[in-house]
């Protein structure tokens, strides 16, 4: 560079470094400008793939026919796991997922080879002309019977405190009960996508619609026998992801990869919705069988829960899924003797794979079930016997049970301020009378709490990286191992270095996560995006500050601490100059201005042994209110109102957060009311788009819906400025639209029998229970 | 990219578009669809009939701002709106590109989210969506956009309610749509005139002139027509026997995306004048087989006030905006929600086949699952609904998973003639979608009714003889179970309608 640019002139108004500022994409996504991985540039000679999948559910395969495959024309190329030069298993974690199936299928919908043709629609044709003889087995579907069966695809784990059985024995009152919570397709908008471009180094640069770029590097390596360093693995942004792209990417990117490699073309695979729905893993279908000891008073004084996740076909995440429901099944509760036990049982459908709360949402339905059922035979008001089991400071109930004492007591607290604004005990009256009244209609009130574990629990995927550039004009660029998927990420970390830096943000350009910028990143999963990602570029604007503030101090001939970063200019004593001013000074003195930062979570560890320690550096909390009215005669219902209050500590962003609580929420709602996965019993999916599985649409969206970010609670922990994550977390508020249901149902038998409600609660659910209701109301009770 | 070349376009400025237009209006060459891309005129032939919309923006054009969520029209991503004449104005509707052949648009404009900002100026509508941080991941925006776009242009005021009507086909899995709902009452404030609302009329006559010819598609032996004639359709029909007829192909389209079964020939209704028709007549309303839900959905509701929540709950606006009557029974589905209700009110078909009128109720139109009474050639021409008598108790009723836009459980309609002052049930007319193979009367719960007193007793009885009435199907939707109980369930709603009123009755109507 001879000539150096303009300086980019500092803002006169002052820096927009916190609040609620927008997305950096919104104006892109307004006006259809910005790209995905289907709408990048077509590179010339752009191959389309497409994969064939299996038609049974279970068995091993006779012959597999491809020649009118091949014959399509347009077709370019046909492989099957006999043309993949290296590893054939891409598990994440352990093996058990085959890229492309070999000699066996345990799932329909199993990818058994891959199409490239010179169209998307020649490609999905060619992949339906495959003629395979299977020697068909029997699936094994339900998950019950895996149990019994021992049917696990990873051994079972336990977590223990007191003599549970001897609390049980002591306690005045036990009750026994099961419960099933159905699965959950993640339906992101963009469906999975990957590109592969060959290099002319024999590397491959894959653009991947993917949480988990780094994941996907090195599994593209590993299928093509590449070193790491020779495969990119780039996303800018995915349209929607909720976790069905954290490891469900992978095998888009590989396939896409191993065409292109192949052929020697650009290779893109797209998948229709309907293979989307029938190849990807979904939320964990749980079952949980417990039986509980408690006092009159509602207080529990002994659990034992088996919790057994629906995993599919294969171990995926699934061992830190059901970790993950385990260590939810305490939520906000102090359970002073707990037998927990999880297994991981395996059936014949797809491997199901992280959603958003990863198994918490689970754990956590199933003791607000039995919570639940405590208060039908207490007669107490739920909230009552919430409020008298959570954790407290005071009197030895701070610990949980794997061992993770609580030092934030804030769950009793934002109850009550909820309990309070949202007038719960008023409105409990006034709709207990009305539906005295009303004789079809019956309202529900419920108000549900929210603890949630903020770490991986895996944990060397606690760390991050990020890389900073500033440029000669002021201008900086930005990069870190965080994806966006449109949760604000990219928003959140720029604030972060703007706030830093006291810089505008409008000078701070976010760039594509890409693996050749930051390396061997965790995926953008378990909420913690901002958490990591926005340390490690406080680390990296950080060190450019310290760079900045020792040359200015020598430049200048003062003190450090007289050197001042704010508002977009540096005073250094006398001297006052902008950013951009620094940035050229600075470099025409051979200071280096860009720089990695790093961050790794402190203080977790968890020892699986013992099942105790401390996988969590802090916890998020929130509650929900929510009312509904449900229809007797038919089961249909509608949510009325919903007011919530989430701690998310001290908001880097309060827009964003305010949208991550309200769409976890409905999305949330969507689990436990109308989403329903439904497989047949050959083991085929027949929900697969969204004409059949109905998520959240926008007059399901409460038309009262109030929601408020806790005031003036920073996090304890030294975490970016002190807020807290709030990616999964707020799903979990939707339970009280569950106990809402319940609540109303209960109704018709005056709030003395307890409704039997798996989720989802779909119309056909409610109006079972309702007719259960009525007549064990009808029956003396036993 | 797919290969573009055969694909003949015009490129013009907006301003020097009307020269060319009259070129066209006086020499319109034989075989092609012609419409405007925002104000670019597009001539298009050599591309297969079965071509969506989204595919041609996409593939064909780069236009890659429209997505694609589920390529079946059930979440909306790839919403783009069409403009057609009306009083030398537009007319402006959201369509699914994704389920919309590419030969439908002949004579009309298409507007799609990169045409809706103006010199790097966003539209209101796009302004409000930033303002109320209404984007997350981004991919349904542009849909969502643009249904706002056509809701602003189809409504002076923000209601909510209408606001839900609008948007209800339009999926988000990120915001929860509080903000969403929130930028479509913002997006009405400044009240500007857009830069459309000056084009207005200007576009309308290129239009009406781009309408007058035919259009039709060409590709080896492939073929897309739309007819301007009803003679010229029912020649087309009767010279191919392997034509599929098109209307809103909101069903049709799924063979082509879904199935990837193409049809060879397509051949269009809606730009037949005849079958746009809707028609009060002597004793009763005419509605054309091309007309859509949108255009009769205020007619139909006024004289059939039970209707308003069916038709408001049917699909959604972008599927009303294409689906129409007479493809709803013309696909003969078990669970269009149309047949039952006009299975209820003695509706009769106009069957042409050539010059060949005849007129057959509609109950004996449905032979079997998916099998009419159609014969080769033959199309339905209009449908015709004896208007309401004087003591018809009507009520539809439509059970869904979920409330917006899903396909029904169990659609009840139910038609009761009373005598005296409501006293005795004279005559009864009971049709359920959802309960057998093809939508049906169920006659031994009419039976029960008839003759009767009108109390809870006889409704009972009929609850009873409902269940001989059906074996319904177990799918994913719902057991047979819950059928049966939602079906018998239903008619003690129609009693309790009654008594009760209708918000302390359906969790619809609750306020």
């Amino acid at each position: 560079m001879r000539k150096l640019p303009e300086e980019r002139e500092a803002s006169t108004s002052g820096p927009a470094t916190a609040g609620a500022v927008k997305h950096d994409s919104a104006a892109l996504h307004v006006s259809g400008k910005a790209r995905y991985v289907d709408d990048l540039p077509a590179p010339a000679n752009l191959l389309y793939a497409y994969p064939g999948l299996s038609t049974v559910a279970r068995g091993r395969i006779l012959s597999m026919d491809l020649s009118a495959v091949r014959a399509l024309p347009g077709v370019a190329a046909v492989l099957t796991c006999d043309d993949i030069p290296g590893h054939r298993d891409i598990g994440p974690v352990f093996p058990g997922d085959p890229l492309l199936a070999e000699g066996e299928v345990s799932f329909l919908g199993q990818v058994l080879f891959v199409v490239a043709a010179s169209t998307q629609q020649v490609a999905r044709q060619a992949a339906r002309l495959a003629s395979i003889e299977y020697e068909e087995q029997p699936p094994a579907l339900d998950v019950v019977d895996g149990i019994g069966e021992q049917r696990f695809v990873r051994p079972t784990h336990s977590q223990q405190r007191g003599d549970t059985r001897a609390a049980l024995e002591a306690a005045p009152h036990t009750l026994r009960g099961e419960f099933h919570s159905g699965g959950q397709e993640q339906m992101y908008l963009e469906g999975q996508a990957a590109m592969a471009v060959p290099q002319d180094d024999g590397g491959m640069l894959v653009y991947s619609s993917t949480q988990h770029p780094s994941e996907g590097q090195k599994l593209v390596a590993e299928v093509l026998g590449l070193p790491l360093s020779l495969v990119t693995c780039e996303v800018r942004r995915m349209g929607g992801a909720f976790g069905g792209k954290e490891t469900n990417a992978n095998q888009w990117a590989c396939l896409a990869a191993l065409l292109a490699r192949h052929t020697g073309s650009a290779v893109k695979l797209r998948l229709a919705r309907a293979e989307d729905f029938i190849t990807t893993g979904k939320r964990h279908p749980f079952y949980s069988r417990y039986e509980v000891g408690f006092d009159s008073d509602g207080m529990i004084l002994g659990l034992d829960l088996e919790l057994a996740g629906n995993c599919g076909m294969s171990p995926d995440l699934s061992d830190a899924i059901v970790d993950r429901a385990m260590f939810h099944a305490d939520n906000a509760y102090f359970l002073p003797a707990a037998h927990i036990r999880g297994h991981r049982v395996q059936t014949n459908t797809v491997s199901h794979t992280a959603f958003r709360g990863f198994g918490g949402p689970q754990g956590m339905l199933a003791i607000e079930n039995i919570v639940e059922q405590i208060a039908t035979a207490t007669g107490l008001d739920p909230l009552d016997v919430r409020k008298r089991n959570f954790y407290t400071a005071e009197g030895g109930r701070d610990t949980t049970h794997y061992g993770q004492q609580l030092n934030q007591h804030i769950v009793a607290p934002l109850v009550e301020r909820l309990e309070r604004s949202a007038d719960y005990r008023a409105r409990r009256e006034a709709i207990r009378e009305a539906n005295a009244a009303s004789p079809v209609l019956k309202r529900g009130l419920a108000l549900t709490p929210v603890k949630f574990g903020i770490s991986f629990t895996v944990q060397h995927l606690n760390q991050a990286g990020a890389l900073l550039h500033v440029y000669t004009d002021g201008s900086i660029q930005l990069n870190h191992g965080g994806t966006e998927m449109g949760q604000g990420l990219y928003t959140k970390v720029a604030q972060v270095v703007a706030r830093e830096l006291q810089v505008d943000l409008a000078s701070i350009t976010c760039t594509a996560t890409r693996t050749d910028k930051v390396p061997n990143t965790s995926p953008t999963a378990a909420s913690s995006g901002s958490d990591l990602n926005g340390m490690a570029a406080k680390d990296a604007a950080g060190k450019i500050r310290r760079r900045l503030t020792v040359f200015a101090a020598e430049h200048f001939g003062v003190a450090e601490d007289e050197i001042h970063f704010s508002a977009g200019y540096i005073r250094a004593g006398e001297h006052k100059l902008s950013f951009a001013e620094l940035a050229q000074l600075a470099y025409m003195h051979r200071v280096p201005l860009s720089a990695t930062g790093y961050y790794r979570t402190p203080k977790i560890h968890y020892d699986r042994t013992t099942a105790q320690g401390r996988p969590f550096f802090y916890y998020a909390y929130g509650a929900a209110v929510s009312e509904v009215v449900v229809d007797t005669l038919t089961g249909e219902y509608r949510v009325l109102r919903t007011d919530i209050c989430q701690d998310v500590g001290d908001s880097l962003n309060p827009a964003i957060d305010v949208g991550q609580v309200e769409g976890g929420f409905i999305q949330g709602m969507g689990w436990l009311t109308t989403e329903e996965l439904v497989w047949g019993e050959d083991g085929r999916l027949q929900t697969t788009g969204p004409a059949g599985y109905k998520i959240p649409a926008i007059s399901d969206t409460p038309e009262i819906l109030n929601v408020e970010l806790l005031p003036d609670s920073p996090n304890t922990e030294a975490t970016i400025f002190h807020s807290k994550a709030v990616g999964e977390p707020p799903l979990m508020l939707a339970i009280s639209v569950w106990a809402a249901l319940r609540d109303a149902i209960a109704s018709l038998g005056e709030y003395r029998h307890s409704p039997p409600l798996d989720a989802p609660a779909t119309p056909e659910r409610v109006l079972a229970a309702c007719q259960a209701v009525r007549t064990a109301h009808r029956e003396p009770r036993p | 990219m797919q290969a573009q070349q055969g694909t003949k376009r015009c490129r013009q400025p907006a301003n020097s578009g009307k020269f060319f237009d009259t070129i066209v209006k006086f020499f319109p060459a034989p075989g092609m669809i012609r419409f405007l891309l925002n104000n670019e005129l597009q001539e298009v032939d050599q591309v297969a009939p079965c071509t969506t919309v989204l595919d041609y923006l996409r593939d064909h054009l780069g236009r890659t701002g429209t997505k694609e969520g589920c390529a079946s029209g059930d979440c909306g991503a790839c919403t783009v709106v069409v403009a057609a004449p009306e009083h030398g104005r537009l007319h402006y509707r959201s369509l699914n590109a994704c389920i919309t052949p590419l030969g439908n648009l002949h004579g009309h404009q298409l507007l799609t989210v990169e045409d809706l900002a103006s010199e790097d100026r966003l539209h209101p509508v796009q302004q409000a969506m930033v303002d109320c941080h209404g984007s997350q991941c981004g991919f349904c925006t542009p849909g969502f956009v643009m249904s706002m776009f056509a809701h602003r242009k189809n409504h002076a005021v923000p209601e909510r309610e209408e606001i839900l009507e609008s948007l209800g086909g339009n999926l988000c899995r990120c915001t929860g749509y509080r903000p969403i709902v929130e930028a479509a009452v913002q997006m009405y404030d400044p009240a500007i005139e857009d830069a459309f609302s000056a084009g207005e009329s200007a576009v309308a006559e290129r239009l009406t002139a781009l309408a007058a010819a035919p259009g039709s598609l060409h590709l080896a032996q492939q073929s897309y027509h739309a007819p301007t004639t009803l003679e010229e359709l029912a020649t087309l029909l009767t010279n191919h026997a392997d034509a599929r007829l098109v209307a809103g192909a909101t069903d049709l389209a799924l063979e082509f995306t879904q199935a990837l079964k193409p049809s060879d020939r397509l051949v269009f209704t809606g730009c037949v004048p005849e079958l746009l028709r809707l028609e009060e007549k002597e004793g009763y309303l005419e509605i054309g087989a091309a007309v859509t839900y949108s255009r009769c959905q205020a007619t139909l509701s006024a004289h059939w006030p039970a209707l308003r929540e069916l038709l408001a709950r049917l699909g959604s606006q972008q599927i009303r905006n294409q689906g129409t009557v007479g493809g709803n029974i013309a696909n003969a589905s078990p669970i269009g929600d149309m047949p039952p209700v006009l299975i209820a009110l003695e509706a009769t078909l106009v069957l042409r086949k050539g010059a060949t009128i005849r007129e057959l109720a509609i109950d004996a139109f449905f032979k079997a699952y998916r099998q009419t009474a159609l014969e080769p050639g033959e199309f339905i021409e209009a449908i015709r609904i004896p208007l309401p008598h004087e003591g018809d108790l009507f009520q539809v009723y439509k059970v869904s998973k979920r409330l917006d836009d899903d396909i029904s459980t169990v659609c009840a309609a139910f038609r009761l003639t009373l005598q005296g002052e409501g006293e005795t049930i004279t005559a009864a007319r009971i049709a359920f979608g959802g309960m057998a193979e093809i939508p049906r009367r169920a006659a031994a719960a009419e039976a029960a009714l008839t003759g009767q007193a009108f109390n809870e007793q006889t409704l009972e009885q009929a609850c009873l003889a409902l269940h001989g009435d059906f074996t319904p199907i177990s799918d994913f939707r719902s057991s047979a179970a819950y059928r049966s109980e939602v079906a018998a369930n239903l008619l003690r709603r129609l009693w309790l309608s009654q008594q009760l009123s209708p918000a302390q009755l359906q969790v619809t109507h609750y306020a």
